[in-house]
């Protein structure tokens, strides 16, 4: 038998509930995050169209750089103020 | 051994003050001098450990039995046999071997075994037998390291079951038993628990002794740990960004290049082939630093590495700059670091291009031809990144020549680079890539202003370099950052 030692940070991850889904966006606020990408803002504009039809509220964010993570304070905005959250990942 | 970074981890039973001699039998020398170790214990009051036979020089009170060798490790025991004074329980002298001056000297007690030669060599402290010292660092340090401990079965192969746990980045790693972490942990003085770093992208805290067994498992001497572990620091850093660099869909990750006297104390390759295979510190270094993102940090290809096609290089990318065979300073000496600091300047790159010129006799027309190659870095339409650029020896030759310095091979290169945005704008030559319509009508460098690093290696024979294309210039992307390393 070999023993060895554990290379990993022996961390597990937090399990946190999900939110209970939203029947409808009527009346929601739901955030956009442009984790600015070139052209990302062509496809928000369109989403936030297609939501405001539905009767939500849309506010619009963005992250400095698409290099890095969000923002904790711009995370914290977006979580305190916003029913929902989209990003836009693509290029 | 250098066991005491670690000693103060455990503890022994002290040694009996005064005089001590340890001693084993299977050594012709201890043999020999029996008869004045039970002179010393009659005459000077003399305590004898013995390593091996219980009853050797003699069954007596003044002879102890040092059965699992606690003492002998503990006191750093090489020689035997080893005369210790010791005070409250710490050797504060010791004597190795036979020698009867020396011994009398030690003793202060005159006519020591007159009828013996004057001087006989020791033998090896059993403590130190190369079939024990594993076993012995283990036992007796072994508590310092906190890591969980993980029993891989007799029937299971121990190298397939690294596999089995996704502890590998696809190649064979060298199983981390507490001995070779041991081991690891011999290359630096840094404490085991020492916390070195928050390692991205899940931000976890990173000590010595995680980074030492990393570095098992990707194959580093202990010699090579302390260029892991400042390397490691300096990719996890807010400016290198480490978190961009693997999230990226780009092909980028971390370059290591190495500076100082380190890179030739620890064997590191900067001449022939430099940027290949073959040389176990350059092969080693940026895989450890790899396997901790992957181990400790949790970025693993397909969870947070989004890289559409990776390179090669991501298995871990390490060098050396040749400065010996360079006129120039180095790259941590044009970061201001002296020549006398070792130190691992890490950068953010993608995959080297070779740049081949065969013809050029003048600097200028090298420097000129650099520029051509170099406005195709990424893509000709990209300007304002970055490069590191691994100047041959054989191109180096036209600069030293001609007397061209650093500054100057930069300040000309710089000249020869800037590019007419008319050419590089969106449509422009028929191609939908490129800059916005407003930049029309106007310059830019290919390269930010300091975005290019040139580092000396390579071959002696072959004219050519290389280039790696970059990744986002900081300071929204990723920064070159330098770091010093101390053992």
């Amino acid at each position: 038998m070999t023993t060895v030692l554990d290379p990993t940070s022996e961390a597990r991850a937090e399990q946190r509930e999900l939110v209970t889904r939203p029947e409808s966006l009527d009346g929601l606020t739901i955030g956009l995050l442009d984790i600015s990408k070139p052209r990302g803002d062509v496809f928000l504009d369109r989403i936030e169209e297609k939501l405001t039809a539905l009767g939500a509220t849309v506010n619009r964010y963005m992250k400095p750089t698409f290099a890095k993570p969000a923002p904790v304070d711009l995370r914290h905005e977006i979580a305190t103020s916003c029913d929902a959250v989209i990003e836009a990942l693509a290029d | 051994m250098c066991q005491h970074a670690l000693m103060a981890e455990s503890s022994s039973a002290p040694l009996p003050d005064g005089l001590v001699a340890v001693v084993k039998e299977d050594c012709p020398t201890c043999v020999l001098v029996a008869p004045v170790l039970a002179d010393l214990a009659e005459r000077a009051d003399l305590t004898a450990v013995t390593q091996d036979n219980a009853a050797f020089p003699a069954a007596a009170e003044w002879v102890v039995h040092d059965a699992d060798l606690a003492l002998s490790w503990h006191n750093d025991i090489e020689t035997v046999p080893t005369l210790l004074k010791v005070q409250d329980g710490k050797a504060v002298e010791r004597l190795e071997g036979w020698k009867r001056d020396d011994w009398e000297a030690f003793t202060g007690v005159g006519a020591l075994g007159t009828d013996l030669p004057d001087w006989r060599p020791g033998c090896g402290s059993l403590s130190v037998d190369p079939n024990l010292a594993d076993e012995l660092a283990v036992r007796f340090s072994g508590s310092a390291m906190t890591s969980r401990r993980i029993e891989i079965a007799a029937l299971e192969d121990e190298w397939e079951a690294m596999y089995d746990r996704d502890w590998s980045d696809g190649l064979p790693v060298v199983p981390p038993t507490e001995a070779r972490v041991l081991r690891m942990l011999e290359g630096t003085t840094r404490d085991a628990n020492e916390v070195v770093a928050v390692v991205p992208p899940d931000l976890v805290e990173v000590t010595v002794e995680k980074i030492a067994i990393n570095a098992v498992m990707a194959g580093c001497k202990p010699e090579y740990l302390p260029v892991v572990i400042a390397a490691v620091e300096a990719i996890c850093t807010d400016d290198f960004n480490m978190h961009g660099v693997l999230a990226t869909t780009m092909d980028v990750g971390p370059v290591l290049i190495v500076n100082g006297p380190i890179r030739n104390e620890i064997g590191m390759n900067s001449g022939g082939n430099v940027l290949g295979q073959g040389n176990r510190a350059n092969s080693t270094i940026g895989r450890a630093v790899q396997l901790v993102v992957r181990n400790i940090g949790g970025g693993k290809p397909g969870g947070v590495d989004r890289s559409a096609h990776g390179s090669p290089h991501k298995l871990g990318l390490a060098f050396a700059e040749d400065e010996e065979g360079s006129p120039w300073t180095s790259l941590a000496e044009s970061r201001g670091f002296s020549a006398e600091q070792s130190t691992v300047t890490v950068w953010c790159g993608g995959g080297p291009q070779v740049f081949v010129d065969q013809l050029s006799r003048t600097p200028e027309s090298l420097t000129k031809h650099f520029a051509e190659f170099l406005k195709t870095n990424l893509t000709p339409k990209m300007v304002m990144m970055e490069t590191v650029l691994v100047l041959g020896p054989e191109h180096m030759a036209r600069y030293r020549d001609a007397g061209w310095d650093r500054d100057r091979f930069l300040s000309e290169l710089d000249g020869y680079l800037q590019m007419d945005t008319d050419e590089l704008i969106r449509g422009a030559n028929d191609i939908e890539e490129g800059l916005p319509e407003a930049f029309a009508g106007s310059t830019v460098g290919k390269f930010w202003p300091g975005g290019v690093h040139v580092v000396h290696a390579g071959g002696a024979t072959g004219l050519f370099s290389m280039a790696f294309s970059g990744w986002v210039p900081p300071p929204k992307g990723s920064v070159c950052t330098t770091k010093e390393i101390t053992r």
